[in-house]
């Protein structure tokens, strides 16, 4: 089965790590065919930033995102950029602190999707003392909520991706976030 | 040097021929430079000092970039690169990189080397790669027909100048010790002993070196500048030429129309390839992979 | 042991080159390709190799040629603009016979254009953007493991042809993730030495640097091991000397510099074919619009209709005879490329040579830096069948 997840935020909030890692996790530590892109340039200096990745058992041809199974936002801005295509039925997971759930209320309610609130941000900020790694917070968020990368390679995949020294504060970030109920 | 290299010598004694025959490609010649052109004394000069500076002639790579000095490493018979105009340097930075036991020497022009090769002569310098550059300048274009360069000086002629050039011309010897080369010197056609003893010690040191040679174009220089005969070139350089410590204590009126000769720079300070060896032993504790193209398994 | 990793395209081909032997890189940074050289600074000097950030690109690939010439495998790697300053040293490296790979991760143009989006534009640069009579090699993957695999095969075809090797990739390829394979080992071909040693040359008997093999390739001695080479980009004869002035010196050189290729342009050639049997439209791609027009096939294909399609490892030369069989067979040959129609005129021109009922065809062409999507290509397919 062929599942499209998109990340998106402002610049600097780590959201191509995220990807990247979601990416790492499914296909080096879960073994399912795992495609990531990402958007370049002026965009993703402030502004709007995205990251896809396209995760199936088959082998995947076309690269991108068609329609959305799971967006993950985690700023406001970005969740307006990029919710329009969102696949009926689909997964939504918000940081509720960086975005106004109101303006999307509708359009939750007429595509049928699934709402997750994960408060991120505050997270990283109290329980871990770093508002960075909200990320990683968020990685741990969408591996509990969605089931589409496991917990044990997305530890591995981090473990993998992360600056060493920084192993201790981002696994505990990741667990933070997959303990995270949801809802 | 190797045997091979002087197995003519006993030829030379009987037919009194040029001592330095012996590096030359015989099969090539007569050359295509003009008569009265500075490029044979330039041959002759370069083949001294690397004699003196005791470079194995299997070591000598010679690099070349468009127009008529660009023409002298074919005639030598040692390994050469003839390149496209302008970019010699950079040919050569890669050929000494990858192979630092050569001995990389480019021959280049005033056009060559200051106008469409001027971004890499100064990079080359201010990367202090340990190559040796020998600019022949005579102020002018001689291969396409007399035009002129940025070295010509204001108001001399040349075919796309025939009112007379207007642009301040460049001094490529201050220009190049600027930039950061290690060894700069200048001297013209008529300093043959200044030159090869400037030619050893820019082969010798360890870093950029650039040699400039004031040459002589009676083809076309001459002609358009009323210095109809090599003599005539001859004569003005030895006019002309005004030591670099004398020169320090003339005024701007008294330089004007002088060369100034003698040594610009000759310091010491990290080269390019010293620096990418290191950290190559940095990195993976061994030197820098030679000619590793012709195997077919490598370390990793 | 052979390792996995998840990288973008420009990662996989900076491995590649590592694996391949390359030992020395020099470039010039330009998006969408600087990757390529980022991880080649990381790389090579724990393997024994040189990086070198030139001045320009100009400088780049004159420093690669001279790294050549001293025995090394070198490579860089640029963008279009980049690859347009390239283009005089590039045909340097053809008349002189000099193996490198350059890396051209295409971007949308002409001039500046769309620095960050992907596009297929170069194509025909790749194939004539130096002036004179060339045959290149180009390699063109669809998959971040291809891009690892054909850097590989582009160093082999370089040493074997000695010829400047293009890598036309473009932007989706270089900068997309996914998973490759490095493997323990990958098939190498080394430079072929002359057979003789330098010392059994003389006066009477010069060594010929330029004297080519029954195959059209000289073997190629390097710098500094006795042989003494003359190498000019001037026409010249075997010993290298120029002769540019004999019309009969500058045909038999070129002629050769370019059968070398053509003569063995089956061996070079490499297509992947899928279900074209049956097939009565064959889609034909390269680079990354492959991924897009898969998915279009296979859609097509579970709604019964009869279409195949030829993926393109290598846009030049050009594979005329695999063109050739789809174009005497189908009905329709859609052509789906991120420009406005370049190698679609290739395939114009192998129509050209069908005796009897030519197919149509069609070009899905695409600027702008968005790859085409599956649906645009399902639907150009079912108009052929309408």
């Amino acid at each position: 089965m062929r599942t499209e997840l998109r990340i998106a935020g402002f610049g600097g909030q780590g959201v191509i790590l995220a990807g990247i890692i979601v990416g790492k996790a499914a296909s080096l530590f879960d073994g399912i065919n795992t495609v990531q892109t990402q958007s370049y340039g002026p965009e993703t200096r402030g502004g709007a930033s995205k990251t896809e990745v396209v995760l199936c058992d088959d082998e995947i041809h076309y690269p991108k995102v068609i329609s959305p199974d799971i967006l993950v936002a985690m700023s406001h801005e970005a969740l307006i950029a990029y919710i329009s295509d969102m696949k009926d039925g689909g997964t939504l997971i918000i940081d509720p602190d960086m975005i106004n759930e109101s303006e999307i209320a509708d359009f939750v309610k007429k595509h049928n999707i699934k709402l997750h609130r994960a408060k991120v941000t505050k997270t990283a900020e109290n329980e871990i003392g770093l508002r960075i790694v909200a990320n990683i917070v968020m990685i741990g968020a969408i591996s509990k909520i969605t089931q589409v990368i496991s917990h044990d390679a997305t530890k591995e995949a981090i473990l993998d991706s992360v600056p060493p020294g920084t192993e201790k504060k981002n696994i505990q970030a990741f667990e933070a976030g997959y303990a995270m109920d949801g809802n | 040097m190797t045997e091979k290299n002087v197995n003519s010598n006993n030829k030379n004694i009987q037919t009194n021929e040029n001592p330095f025959m012996k590096y030359l490609r015989k099969d090539r010649l007569p050359n295509i430079f003009c008569a009265g052109c500075g490029n044979g004394i330039v041959m002759n000069i370069f083949f001294k000092g690397m004699e003196s500076a005791d470079i194995d002639f299997d070591t000598l790579a010679l690099v070349s970039g468009i127009g008529c000095s660009s023409r002298i490493p074919g005639y030598v018979k040692c390994d050469s690169l003839h390149t496209t105009h302008g970019r010699a340097i950079t040919f050569a930075t890669g050929l000494k990189v990858g192979n630092p036991d050569l001995n990389v020497v480019v021959f280049t022009g005033d056009g060559d080397a200051a106008s469409i090769g001027g971004n890499h002569l100064i990079h080359g310098a201010r990367k202090n790669i340990n190559i040796t550059v020998i600019c022949v300048n005579n102020n002018i274009y001689g291969m396409t027909g007399g035009q002129i360069s940025p070295t010509s000086p204001k108001g001399s002629f040349g075919t796309t100048a025939p009112y007379g050039a207007r642009d301040k011309p460049f001094n490529l010897a201050e220009l190049v010790s600027t930039a950061g080369a290690t060894y700069v010197s200048r001297w013209t056609t008529v300093h043959p002993l200044q030159l090869s003893k400037s030619i050893k010690k820019a082969l010798l040191n360890p870093g950029f070196s650039f040699v400039e040679i004031v040459s002589q174009c009676p083809t076309y220089f001459g002609r358009k500048n009323k210095l109809r005969t090599p003599v005539d070139m001859i004569n003005a350089f030895k006019e002309n030429s005004a030591n670099i410590r004398k020169a320090a204590k003339m005024d701007e009126e008294e330089l004007v129309g002088k060369i100034v000769v003698g040594e610009y720079v000759n310091n010491s300070r990290k080269e390019l390839t010293e620096n990418v060896r290191d950290l190559s032993v940095e990195q993976c504790c061994r030197n820098l992979a030679i000619k590793s193209a012709y195997q077919d398994k490598f370390e990793d | 042991m052979s390792e996995e990793l998840f990288v973008q395209g420009n990662e996989a081909c900076a491995h590649g080159a590592i694996k391949a032997g390359c030992r020395f890189f020099a470039g010039y940074p330009i998006t969408p390709s600087t990757e390529v050289a980022e991880d080649l600074a990381g790389l090579l000097p724990k393997h024994g190799g040189s990086f070198l950030q030139m001045e320009d690109e100009i400088g780049a690939i004159g420093a690669i040629i001279g790294a050549s010439w001293s025995g090394l495998k070198a490579m860089t790697s640029t963008s279009g603009p980049g690859f347009s300053l390239m283009q005089e040293n590039i045909g340097y490296a053809h008349i002189t016979e000099t193996p490198l790979v350059i890396v051209d991760v295409q971007r949308g143009g002409p001039s500046t254009g769309q620095p960050t989006m992907p596009s297929q534009g170069d194509m025909m640069q790749v194939r004539w953007g130096s002036h004179g009579d060339y045959e290149p090699i180009a390699l063109s993957p669809s998959s971040v493991q291809e891009f690892f695999d054909f850097t590989v095969k582009a160093f082999n075809l370089a040493e074997k042809y000695r010829i400047p090797v293009i890598l036309a990739v473009d932007e989706v390829i270089g900068h997309m993730r996914e998973k490759i394979t490095i493997p323990d080992n990958v098939d190498i071909i080394k430079r072929m030495m002359p057979k003789e040693s330098s010392d059994q040359f003389n006066m009477d008997n010069p060594y010929l640097p330029f004297k080519s093999d029954e195959n059209g390739t000289p073997p190629m001695a390097t710098f500094g091991d006795g042989y003494n080479i003359p190498v000019t980009g001037l026409t010249h004869n075997e010993k290298g000397y120029p002769d540019s002035s004999d019309p009969k010196a500058h045909e038999n050189l070129i002629t050769r510099l370019c059968n070398k290729i053509l003569n063995n342009r089956e061996e070079i050639v490499s297509t992947h074919e899928s279900f074209c049997d049956d097939a009565d439209t064959i889609v034909i791609s390269y680079g990354a619009p492959v991924r897009s027009v898969f998915t279009a096939v296979e859609l097509a294909r579970k709604e019964g209709l009869k279409v195949g399609s030829i993926k393109i490892d290598t846009p030049w030369p050009f594979p005329e005879t695999q063109i050739f069989k789809a174009a005497e067979s189908a009905k329709n040959l859609i052509v789906v490329e991120m420009n406005l129609g370049q190698m679609v005129h290739e395939v114009e021109r192998i129509i050209g040579m069908v005796d009897g009922n030519k197919p149509n065809v069609h070009l899905i062409g695409k600027i702008g830096g968005e790859l085409h999507k599956p649906d645009e290509i399902l639907s150009k397919i079912k108009e052929g069948f309408s």
